[in-house]
């Protein structure tokens, strides 16, 4: 395996469709004209470039973004009301850079007596007559796109220190964190004015229209994978309905949670509007999903958790639940498909951001007379990988965020060695000390071994070996979890079948993580309850009022 | 003097293909201020090429993210916000409207329509769709094509705005052309839409008069839809101009003749005020001027009396005073109508309770006029007069206000004054009209559909339902193996 040498790969590829430069940024793959790129929308899959023709010669790479060196960390405090707050028990959350282990700051620790704080600011910013209540719904728009401006003009120092706080390729947190952040806000931004409510022709002497009015009081919490894009999947949606948010960043990775702060201050939304209160999930996030006076939690992490919260909910206030959970995503990968594509979206669909992605294609069903050759193609893969410092250019694989999750990871490659999986490459740790992984793959790997089962969370890959199309539906469905699905065919009728019968959320057709702003996302089964994203999210953020009119006389 | 300002084709400036120039005046003064291009038969077909170009499969419009889409219209509203003191000034020395309102409502207006649409451009969603039998079925939303687009002189850039705001989101392309008395504001659009980015020939516009390049746009071959905004005389050309020619879509924005209907127990000073603004607004150049004002018998005298105080209290003037509420009308031409209406108002035995004149000013000034004791059978209670004269009838009873509000061929807006929630909503669900307000009048904003009823218009504009009048809907059905719901 490589590990020096300057392999530096655009994110999204500069292919014949970027007419502009913002083109370069997105992410999501789709073939055409054989193996070229048409960017398309704000993906977080970043990954699944066609390596060999977006290679960038030295001659370009001086057009890439560098990151901000040193940057400065501006805010460790608790947002509250718009302003910094020390926490009511003076305890701090050190801070860790992944990738040499230092500490980078100490960020104030909110317990529950802050999150009471913040409640109380959340809800006195929603009272009616509010400036928040009052405003016009494009005001709220317009806010939200200002945001987005924001967070462009900082898109630098944003994706920096989201390498620095939880070990991201550089180019990656650029091109895709930051840039699906910037298209969230811009399109939720566009949906404040949108949101219709219906009138109904209903039995009667009746009027009847709804409104869809806001929840109230939004608890949100999120994971540490993709800290900025998750604070944004969560409250765009949320204050584009109107609603006000106490949102807790993961403990992991605060920095750019609390940047984000400074900007919504900057862009002149409301005090109490946004309430950013980092801290951990047993103190503030359990919280959050115990208090009675938030309306409705929206949580991304771990299923464990998930089951918490929603059990949080039902003891206290019976608070509105969503949840985006895990998944052990399958990735079916036909015989009659173009083989050295899907190899490769196979690979970025589980590597992508060190396999640290509830959507990790974990589960690569290929079919019998393409096996072999798709285990090869997929190790030499592997083996090309560049770890290193993710502020490096050429490096593409960066630290796992923490010892905790590095051990799991590891226990779990010890398991599928012992249970009888074919070990590729990789399986171990990487250099002399730190938080990395090998690329590590797995061939002969069968359904009922831990690997088969379990979400890893790191850069393994699991390639199992399928027959007919029957068995890997049956195969496919055979989990828990129901988050994304794959399927690389030229056939059509394969690929309707098996797009049809998968019990996933999402299921993407010859392309894999092409995630965007207007699509929906979220999970079947234990894999989540509601959808993030797209018109769908709205719903889950507004609360709909029937009001109905005694009429003197009906007429149609 | 200034040189002709040019035809707007591809993103570049081009001269009219006759040579030939027309004088834009301003009719504060009756002064020439400069002139411009003019567009006929053969400018309109090279926009339609240059508009088909940008529209053919696989260009850099159509291959890109609607989102994108999002973001060029919303650049332009950044740009119409930046130049917006600038752009009012224009549209004030080309159209007579008083600076301030045009500044707060026109530029706003502008602006917010933009803003509105680009957010539409990526959220215009199909549908998938449980057919019968072994299929799947879902429906796309394309956009339609070229589009001809034909606006009026009274709200120059809010009408560009309305018409290319949900044209463009929708990813079609665009030949406008903009009243002759108005193209100012326009052409200055045009230079902030290629300042924006948008790829060449994606928006052309074309100044020009209406028998020959609007009738060029309307029976053009190459155009796949036209949308016009002016009166019900020249919609029905049009309309039959697209049926010679190539079918094409047809949207219209019509005239009207709108009931304002006043209950007794209203707020009267509200409702003085509203009735007042909504006829006199823009010096009455308004499709949706309020100029049925239906009063109820008890309190009609002192309706009356209170809205010819306030017509008298009007301030006519220059655009540029800041203290002015009404301009000129916006031609000799229409001056002339308006006043001849006034006179037909005398002549049929109508009360006038002040006004009816030219007002002594240079440029195109005429009185505000309020006219009481008006008749259903009056011309000046059946015809749009386009200016600022007020008409007040007396009813009695609801039934008797419906049925006279709905007697005419318009039915583009209505109003009711009531503190009565059942007169409200049986008034408002009986009301022929496009539009109802309730307790206010001349309430538009981008987010609500607006357009005729019968011979006002066809289709509508602004919120979700302008989307559907530019684009075609397709329906894909795929045949399955075997179906699972």
């Amino acid at each position: 395996m490589s590990v020096t040498g300057g392999r530096i790969q655009q994110a999204g590829g500069a292919s014949s469709a970027s007419h502009t430069e913002r083109k370069h940024a997105s992410m999501n793959s789709q073939p055409r004209n054989g193996h070229e790129q048409h960017a398309n929308g704000c993906n977080h899959q970043g990954p699944n470039q066609e390596h060999r023709s977006q290679r960038v010669d030295g001659s370009r790479t001086k057009a890439l973004p560098t990151p901000i060196p040193d940057p400065p960390i501006l805010y460790t405090k608790l947002f509250i009301n718009n302003d910094w707050h020390e926490s009511c028990s003076g305890r701090k959350i050190p801070v860790y850079n992944p990738t040499t282990g230092e500490l980078l700051c100490e960020v104030e620790a909110a317990d529950s007596e802050d999150v009471d704080e913040a409640v109380r600011s959340a809800r006195a910013a929603f009272q009616t007559g509010s400036p928040w209540r009052s405003m016009d719904a494009s005001d709220r728009g317009r806010l939200l796109n200002r945001l987005a401006d924001l967070v462009e003009r900082d898109q630098l120092l944003l994706a920096t220190l989201e390498a620095l706080d939880c070990g991201k390729v550089f180019l990656m947190a650029y091109f895709v964190d930051l840039m699906a952040t910037i298209k969230t806000l811009r399109y939720y931004g566009g949906w404040a004015d949108k949101i219709h409510g219906k009138t109904i022709p209903v039995d009667g002497e009746y009027f009847t229209y709804t409104r869809h009015e806001p929840i109230g009081v939004c608890g949100q919490i999120i994971p540490w994978n993709f800290p900025v894009m998750m604070f944004v999947w969560k409250i765009a949606p949320a204050l584009c309905c109107g609603n006000t948010v106490v949102i807790k960043p993961a403990e992991q990775t605060p920095l750019s949670a609390l940047y984000m702060a400074a900007l919504i201050k900057e862009a002149g939304f409301p005090p109490g509007v946004v309430n950013v209160v980092p801290g951990y999930g047993e103190t503030a996030g359990c919280a959050i999903s115990h208090h009675m006076d938030i309306d409705k939690v929206a949580f991304t992490g771990s299923t464990d958790v998930g089951k918490l919260i929603q059990k949080a909910a039902g003891e206290s206030n019976l608070k509105r639940v969503t949840l985006e959970l895990g998944g052990k995503n399958p990735n079916i990968v036909f015989a009659d498909c173009d083989l050295e594509y899907a190899v490769e979206q196979a690979h970025s669909g589980l590597f992508f951001n060190q396999g640290q992605c509830c959507l990790a294609g974990s589960r690569v069903f290929v079919e019998e007379p393409v096996y072999e050759e798709f285990v090869r193609r997929s190790v030499e893969r592997a083996k090309s990988k560049v770890l290193g410092n993710p502020l490096l250019p050429g490096v593409d694989q960066g630290p796992q965020i923490d010892q905790k999750q590095f051990d799991k990871i590891m226990k779990l490659i010890e398991s599928g060695k012992r249970e009888g999986a074919t070990l590729e490459c990789g399986g171990s740790m990487w250099g002399q000390q730190g938080l990395f992984i090998q690329p590590t793959v797995f061939s002969n790997v069968t359904d009922d071994m831990l690997i088969a089962k379990e979400e890893i969370f790191g850069p393994v890959q699991q390639i199992m070996c399928f027959h007919s199309i029957s068995e890997v539906i049956q195969r496919a469905n055979a989990t828990h979890y129901g988050l994304a699905a794959g399927v690389f065919t030229n056939d059509i009728n394969k690929a309707l079948t098996v797009s049809s019968a998968l019990q996933a959320g999402v299921v993407w057709v010859n392309c894999y993580n092409a995630m965007s702003a207007q699509c929906p996302f979220g999970g079947f089964k234990m894999s989540g309850n509601g959808r993030e994203l797209g018109k769908y999210a709205l719903q889950e953020y507004t609360e709909v009022k029937a009001v109905t009119i005694k009429i003197s006389q009906k007429n149609s | 003097t200034h040189p002709p300002l040019f035809i707007f084709i591809n993103n570049e400036w081009q001269d009219s293909v006759s040579g030939k120039v027309f004088p834009v005046y301003n009719p504060a003064t009756g002064e020439q201020i400069c002139e411009v291009q003019e567009a006929d038969k053969a400018d309109v077909d090279k926009a339609v090429q240059a508009a088909r170009l940008a529209f053919s499969l696989g260009s850099v419009w159509r291959r890109m993210d609607a989102s994108e889409r999002g973001r060029l219209l919303s650049k332009l509203a950044d740009l119409v916000e930046r130049d917006s003191v600038y752009l009012a000034t224009i549209e004030s020395l080309d159209s007579g409207k008083p600076f301030l309102p045009t500044l707060f409502v026109d530029l706003q207006g502008t602006i917010k329509t933009l803003r509105y649409f680009a957010g539409y451009a990526d959220k215009i969603h199909g549908t998938s769709i449980p057919m019968d039998g072994e299929y799947l079925t879902f429906t796309r939303y394309e956009p339609i094509g070229v589009c001809g687009q034909i606006i009026p002189w009274n709200f120059p850039l809010m009408m560009t705005a309305w018409k290319l705001g949900p044209a463009l989101a929708c990813g079609n392309t665009v030949v406008l052309k903009p009243a002759e008395q108005t193209p100012l504001t326009c052409l200055y659009i045009a230079a902030l839409i290629k300042e924006a980015g948008f790829p060449p020939g994606v928006i052309n516009i074309l100044p020009g008069f209406g028998p020959t390049a609007g009738a060029a746009i309307a029976s053009h071959m190459g155009i796949d839809k036209v949308a016009f905004t002016g009166s019900t005389e020249v919609g029905k050309l049009i309309q039959e101009a697209a049926g010679k020619s190539n079918l094409k879509r047809v949207t219209l924005e019509l005239g009207g003749k709108n009931p304002n209907i006043i209950f007794a127990d209203a707020d009267l000073d509200l409702a003085v005020e509203q009735a007042h603004q909504g006829v006199f607004f823009n010096a009455g150049q308004c499709c949706t001027a309020g100029s049925r004002i239906y009063v109820e018998e008890p309190i009609y005298d002192e309706f009356v009396r209170r809205s010819v105080e306030r017509a008298k209290r009007r301030i006519v003037g220059s655009p540029f005073d800041p203290t002015t509420e009404q301009g000129p009308q916006i031609s000799c031409e229409q001056q002339n109508r308006v006043l001849e209406f006034i006179q037909s108002g005398i002549s049929e035995g109508a009360k006038l309770e002040c006004g009816g004149k030219a007002l002594g000013l240079k440029g195109f000034f005429i009185e505000p006029t309020v006219f009481s004791n008006v008749r259903d059978d009056m011309r000046i209670a059946r015809e749009e007069i386009f200016g600022p004269v007020q008409q007040i009838m007396k009813f009695k009873t609801i039934e008797e206000v419906i049925e006279r509000a709905n007697n005419s061929d318009y039915g583009l807006v209505a109003a009711v004054f009531t503190n009565d929630i059942n007169k409200a909503m049986t008034i408002s669900t009986a009301m022929q009209a496009g539009t109802v307000w309730i307790n206010c009048f001349n309430a538009l904003s981008t987010q609500c559909p607006f357009g005729g009823y019968k011979m006002s218009g066809n289709g509508r504009e602004l919120g979700e339902n302008g989307l559907k009048e530019y684009s075609e809907v397709k329906t894909i059905t795929m045949k399955m193996v075997a179906k699972n719901s």
